[in-house]
């Protein structure tokens, strides 16, 4: 080997340290960024509404119970309103588009997507339907058996 | 009594990893060469033992004894034999089980394979082996005992999970992960032994290190795509991939694994990135029980946490062992771990395997950041965070365009330094036809920056993978007066770790191909719809004929049957369903697809009118998706291709 392709040698080291040192800043710097913009945070409504006008236009998951009797469902329009409420008794009002899951009712546990608006309605993306899995005995009318009785009589294929 | 025998198996196979993987080190450090031997047994043993118990478990999974505490929790009578047997890894404790028989099937075949090898390398390696199994027996004897006895005994259980019962795959994902994630265990295992054994220096053990992570590899690859195909048939939302800490944990350990099977070829070919190459493999270990630790510790909650409690500081236990451990040792062997060579040029095949391993760790950190930062905020600042879609995709789309765009360089570079003008020949056309399948793709509609670019170098790593393929052939046929094909596939049988690595890059452009197409021109519509009424996306019409129930053992089904309609002509018929389990508060979706190769047709009962006259229907059409499904079926073509020896030739071993 000549001296010319040893000299390199020595140096390479502080190079690719350097290099590396550099791109996990870098990368930290990136990633950190990358989060700030792009957590949700989940919410209940209190916390929600204690934000006050800071919780205006930005992305957050909100959970919590659908207010018995909220719900206004306009068919032909595809638009569902109602109203989420917690613990508190605070109350936001919720829109979102599409038919609402099988299983949504009052008093049912929901998580909604979406950005609260300057009107105060909490525009929704999606609407999931909170359950745990831990099993419970069905309460009444909660049996498949019993809710779509008429379905189960003529059999399907 | 079944149950107690089990349970004495595993407390046996307990003593049997204590004296093979904690006496044993120090009789062979003394020189004791006779306790090679024991750690044989003891590796023999605990596979028998473990075997004992998982048959034992089976055994009174399928007889219904509800004595047992496990089938208690997951059993029931009505769940079909099918289920009720898969079922074993369907909560934790069982999977815990699975889990060591996996590790202890593992063991005895690394020690059967090598039993004719000379030297320490493979008696410490069975040493470590036996040390990942005694974690696990301590687990199954403490907090994750599935062989707890019952009493009174119950007469019927709840049965399994019912996203665990409704779907087939869910008989192919989990084991081939656990294969996968456990396979991991065995290059950590090797390269521990090689340094407990002194032999870090040495090229054997990375030489069985790289075997046995491509079969690790091979294995949590197609678990990684069954479970996105699963989540496809079974999620009802029409996607494969979410993000979610699940998903991601098993991805991690992948993404370090591939960096490993690609650096590895540096240090074998070049000498160096030894150290790399060992961090590589401590690392995948390490997040292998992360992924368990974040899946099965209830921490997150998804379809995978099962129950909570203490289980999850076992594991963090566990991995911080192994992490100090495992610097301890590097840290006393760093002399042995210089380089012997060094990069001659940035444009050779070294320096795309160094950018291609930089960028799987970037990626590998960001998705580990963005899985953990919800965990470390609940933690930390007591807020409930998550991290979605948005920035994984933003942080690592440009990553994966990158990869995508190397798989076809890297081929065409030689080691060393390559000549800048060879290279423009050699990839002009692959360049062309890039340009052609972007041209095309902005053509019929596609406008996202990072889909043109998938497209754009999907169309150029595949023709230069397929341009190695013919430029081998052709120099056979050229020699040997070979018909072309003949010779493509001797050339490729000679050294197929090669091919078998290059097959692998096509099918992972083929994966992406499928994931840009069906992501960037997917089209869904919901309606509802009253018998005999219609809807239409992307011009096929599904009209809704039927809304039944049926009755089935272990639960009720609520289906639509719906005709799919093309021109007029009915083409199929599907029935998306909801599937009501006594566990479950809410139904479980279960979509129905019509695939072609052109694309999905993705029914979805959403709401359903009691008295049957009528249904709520999400539709979607996803084109090319059936192609993910095919790429993954290529990239594990590739590496079964790459990981099949050679028929040798009077026993010359042919090296790629």
């Amino acid at each position: 080997m000549t001296e010319q392709v040893s000299a390199p040698r020595r140096k390479l080291p502080v190079l690719v340290s350097s290099g590396a040192a550099l791109v996990v800043a870098l990368l930290g710097w990136l990633i950190y960024g990358g989060l700030d913009k792009n957590i949700v945070y989940f919410l209940e409504p209190h916390e929600l509404l204690a934000r006050g006008t800071d919780a205006v236009d930005s992305p957050v998951r909100l959970g919590g119970l659908v207010r018995p009797g909220s719900v206004d469902w306009n068919e032909s329009a595809r638009a569902l309103r109602f109203d989420i409420t917690d613990t508190t008794q605070s109350v936001i009002r919720v829109v979102s588009t599409g038919q609402p899951p099988q299983m949504f009712r009052d008093g049912q546990g929901v998580v909604v997507e979406g950005r609260l608006g300057r009107d105060s309605v909490f525009a929704a993306s999606t609407l999931i339907i909170k359950h745990t899995n831990e099993y419970r005995a069905p309460k009444a009318g909660e049996h498949p058996r019993e809710a779509y009785k008429t379905l189960f009589k003529g059999a399907g294929p | 009594m079944t149950r107690l025998l089990a349970l004495d198996a595993l407390w046996f196979a307990l003593i049997a990893s204590v004296v093979g993987g904690v006496v044993a080190p120090f009789a062979l450090a003394r020189g004791r060469l006779r306790w090679v031997a024991v750690v044989q047994g003891a590796v023999y043993a605990n596979f028998a033992l473990v075997t004992v118990a998982t048959v034992t478990m089976m055994v009174a999974l399928l007889r219904h004894d509800f004595s047992i505490s496990y089938v208690a929790q997951v059993g029931s009578r009505a769940t079909p034999a099918f289920y009720t047997a898969i079922s074993l890894w369907g909560a934790l404790e069982g999977s815990i089980l699975f889990w060591a028989w996996v590790l202890a099937l593992y063991a005895a075949a690394v020690v059967y394979i090598n039993r004719r090898r000379e030297g320490l390398l493979v008696p410490y390696t069975g040493v470590v082996l036996l040390l990942i199994a005694l974690f696990f027996h301590v687990l199954l004897v403490g907090p994750a005992n599935p062989f707890h006895a019952v009493s009174p005994v119950p007469a019927d259980g709840p049965g399994p999970n019912p996203l665990l019962q409704n779907h087939i795959l869910m008989a192919v994902h989990p084991p081939l992960l656990y294969l996968g994630y456990v396979g991991m265990s065995v290059p950590f295992a090797f390269a521990v032994g090689a340094l407990l054994a002194g032999q870090i220096a040495s090229d054997e053990w990375i030489r069985a290190a790289r075997r046995w992570t491509v079969t690790a590899w091979l294995m949590l690859t197609a678990a990684i795509i069954a479970g996105m195909w699963w989540s496809y048939e079974v999620l009802g939302w029409g996607g494969y991939w979410a993000w979610d800490p699940v998903e991601n944990a098993s991805f991690i350990p992948w993404l370090t694994a591939t960096a490993f099977l690609h650096s590895v070829m540096v240090q074998e070919r070049r000498g160096m990135l030894k150290l790399w190459n060992l961090n590589l493999i401590v690392g995948t270990f390490a997040l292998t029980i992360l992924g368990t630790f974040l899946t099965r510790s209830g921490i997150i909650s998804s379809v995978h946490a099962f129950a909570s409690g203490t289980i999850g500081y076992y594991f963090l236990a566990f991995i911080a062992v192994v992490l100090v451990a495992a610097l301890v040792l590097v840290a006393g062997n760093s002399e042995r771990l210089r380089t012997d060579g060094r990069f001659d040029s940035p444009l050779s095949r070294d320096a795309v395997f160094l950018v291609n391993n930089l960028l799987l760790t970037v990626f590998m950190f960001t998705v580990l950041t963005g899985t953990l930062f919800p965990l470390v905020a609940e933690a930390v600042r007591g807020v409930k965070v998550s991290v979605g879609e948005p920035f994984f995709n933003r942080m690592t789309l440009p990553v994966m365009v990158l990869l995508l765009f190397l798989m076809g360089v890297g081929p065409a570079l030689p080691w060393r330094r390559g000549d800048p003008a060879a290279l423009r020949r050699r990839l002009m056309i692959p360049a062309g036809f890039g340009i052609a399948a972007a041209v095309a793709a902005i053509a019929l509609g596609t406008r996202a920056p990072y889909a043109v670019l998938t497209f754009l170098f999907a169309g150029f790593s595949v023709a230069a993978n397929v341009g190695e393929f013919v430029h081998g052939g052709r120099g056979r046929r050229t020699a040997r007066g070979e018909p072309l094909h003949l010779a493509i596939w001797r050339v490729a049988r000679g050294t197929p770790r090669r091919f078998g690595g290059y097959l692998a890059h096509i099918g992972v452009l083929v994966f992406a191909v499928g994931i840009a197409a069906s992501s960037t021109f997917r089209t869904e519509s919901e309606a509802n719809l009253k018998l005999g009424e219609s809807m239409e996306v992307d011009g096929i019409t599904a009209r809704l004929r039927e809304v039944w129930g049926r009755e089935e053992p272990q639960r009720q089904v609520i289906g639509a049957t719906v005709a799919i309609e093309r021109g007029g002509d009915t083409v199929a018929v599907l029935s998306p369903r909801m599937n009501f389990y006594p566990t479950s508060q809410q139904p479980i979706p279960t979509p129905d697809v019509r695939s072609t190769l052109l694309g999905d047709t993705y029914l979805n009962l959403v709401a359903f009118r009691p008295d049957g006259s009528g249904a709520t229907i999400k539709m979607i059409r996803e084109p090319l998706v059936p192609w993910i499904w095919i790429g993954g079926g290529i990239i594990c073509l590739g590496a079964v291709f790459g990981v099949i020896p050679p028929r040798s030739r009077g026993g010359e071993e042919v090296q790629a």
